[in-house]
């Protein structure tokens, strides 16, 4: 497991999927190609299932595409771990399934080299010795989460529906 | 206490009185999507195939992004639309060249005061230009949507920015805001609704309340919403849309946080690269040369705007180390500069005139810039890359301050040259 660090505040949907290839990759591994260009060209060759990416302020400002989140659960990102989230995002993420854990402490604590663990279930996040609480996620965007994201969501409840 | 314009709005949506932070779910009167429909029928053929839409005539769909079509690629996307919307009956279609979508949907009679609006586009916050609700989601909600009818939302807490007074010579809207989000900061409203109340509301024109409720989203606001007031009940008379539905906030709401200012304390400023944030006076800005200067998008692309720019440029022509673009937000835009002249005007000063779209703002095209090169623009973002290459840097104003700059062939303070 790999921890990617991207401190700095207000990193927005261009540095994470620039807007020139937004009509023309749509599917994850379109996205992944190009998957934080502009903000760390080693990213889309390095990472791997289960990575964790730590960020500061406002992450995932600005547009509202979605190759950002799509593509971060498409590579296998299991968490992002941040200071705080813009709202497009945060509900773009929950969409695509992808775990989002806004927490300044541990996002204050992690220095490069530290393990670091999130239990989603517990509330928990671990970072090298020490361990942080996060806030659970409101129900409704549980199921979503834990149902994959909003499309599987729906077309669980439609064949349930059905049934 | 009283309440805010979000709670009574997402009240009546809900049917019940809610409360800040509650999650409700509410069915949108529309829900907007552009050239990213293609990938959005992608999702809702693979969720429910041969499935008809929950609600074809709450679709508005325009196509704006990159028109005409740069590829062939791109082309069978809107091909893709095309069909999608006669197979399903959408009565809301705008293809190339009607305009931008946040233009085009109040000029088509479907933004109504008191209505909820989402759309798979950050800048759907432009309709809060009209009392409503409206706010961006992501193509997968869009999708959703198109199935469900309905999705959720978290009832934001407000913020309110009262505005005194009047906007002094070579000053305009596009100042307020960039002054305030400078402020507030790029996340400074994150998942909040912001209100614009005060006795300076009432002058501002549709053109300046659709500047403002644009860049909501560049402080990370839900929405950004002005009362209807009689500005309000004028245009949309002429798009045959009555008001009486509008809703807004009790004299005693409560709000997270106030702003107040005053507009004859407003200067012309410029947001520098790489954050919308990063705004200063022109008058501290250090002498900067700029390659390209473009006016237009769904910011500062009206009538209005091309004659203040023009008020500035006539008489004189583009500096010859400029380019200058300019792209009207839509047709009815663009042929209302026709017939005013304005549009004759920019092209005898050196203008190049794009189709009525979204045009360089997300850099796929038409205007892209070269590595090192500067441009100044109208639109509402100048993030890294935004314009098709990292290395360039874009800088965000006023279209006064465009065309004093256009000029110049430096980014100057619009009051020089007034």
């Amino acid at each position: 497991m790999k921890v990617f660090c991207y401190k700095q505040d207000d990193i927005n949907t261009d540095l994470l999927f620039p807007g020139k290839y937004t009509y023309t990759c749509s599917t994850g591994p379109e996205i992944r190609e190009h998957l934080l260009e502009d903000l760390d060209s080693a990213f889309a060759k390095s990472v791997k299932p289960g990575d964790i990416i730590i960020a500061g302020e406002n992450f995932g400002c600005g547009s509202s595409r979605e190759q950002p989140s799509l593509g971060l659960r498409y590579v296998g990102v299991s968490a992002i771990i941040a200071r705080s989230f813009a709202r497009i995002f945060y509900r773009s993420a929950i969409n695509q399934g992808l775990l989002l854990v806004q927490s300044p402490e541990a996002v204050e604590a992690y220095n490069e080299g530290d393990e670091v663990e999130v239990d989603p279930a517990g509330g928990i996040i671990r970072i090298g010795s020490r361990a942080f609480d996060f806030p659970a996620l409101p129900p409704e965007m549980l199921s979503i989460l834990a149902d994959g994201g909003l499309l599987n969501h729906i077309r669980k409840e439609f064949s349930e529906g059905d049934g | 206490m009283g309440e805010t314009f979000a709670m009574k709005i997402l009240s009546r949506a809900a049917g019940k009185k809610v409360r800040e932070g509650e999650i409700i779910f509410v069915e949108p009167d529309y829900v907007l999507t552009h050239d990213n429909s293609s990938a959005i029928i992608g999702k809702f053929e693979a969720t429910v195939p041969g499935s008809k839409v929950r609600y074809p005539d709450k679709l508005a769909i325009v196509l704006d992004h990159v028109i005409p079509a740069v590829s062939s690629k791109i082309a069978v996307g809107h091909r893709k639309i095309r069909k999608f919307v006669q197979e399903q009956d959408i009565k809301h279609f705008y293809d190339i060249g009607t305009g931008i979508c946040h233009q085009v949907l109040p000029e088509m009679g479907l933004v109504k005061p008191g209505s909820i609006v989402v759309g798979s586009d950050s800048h759907t916050c432009t309709y809060g230009a009209f009392n409503c609700f409206a706010t961006g989601i992501d193509r997968t909600e869009a999708a959703g949507i198109w199935i469900t009818g309905k999705t959720w939302f978290k009832v934001p807490e407000t913020i309110n920015i009262d505005i005194t007074g009047g906007f002094t010579a070579g000053v305009s809207a596009k100042d307020l805001i960039l002054t305030i989000i400078g402020d507030i900061g790029a996340g400074g409203a994150n998942y909040m609704a912001v209100e614009f109340n005060g006795p300076a509301v009432a002058g501002l024109r549709i053109c300046d309340r659709m500047t403002i409720a644009n860049m909501g989203i560049e402080m990370g606001a839900k929405i950004a919403a002005f009362p209807a007031n009689s500005v309000t009940n004028r245009y949309l008379e002429t798009v045959g849309i009555d008001s009486s539905a509008a809703l807004w906030s009790d004299h005693d709401a409560e709000y997270t946080k106030s702003f107040e200012y005053d507009l004859a304390d407003i200067v012309p400023v410029v947001a520098c690269p790489h954050q919308v944030d990063n705004v200063i006076p022109i008058t501290e800005l250090p002498e900067t040369g700029i390659d390209q200067v473009f006016i237009g998008t769904c910011t500062n692309g009206r009538v209005e705007d091309f004659q203040a720019a023009l008020q500035i440029l006539r008489g004189h022509t583009v500096h010859s180390d400029v380019r200058l673009l300019v792209g009207p937000a839509s047709r009815k835009e663009y042929l209302k500069a026709m017939e005013m002249g304005l549009i004759q005007d920019f092209i005898e000063v050196g203008a190049v005139i794009l189709p009525p779209g979204c045009g360089p703002c997300l850099g796929a095209h038409q205007g892209v810039l070269a590595p090192g090169e500067k441009c100044l623009s109208t639109a509402n973002r100048n993030f890294k890359g935004r314009m098709g290459e990292k290395d360039a840097e874009i800088y965000l104003s006023s279209p006064e301050t465009a065309a004093a700059s256009a000029i110049t062939g430096r980014i100057t303070d619009p009051r020089e040259v007034l």
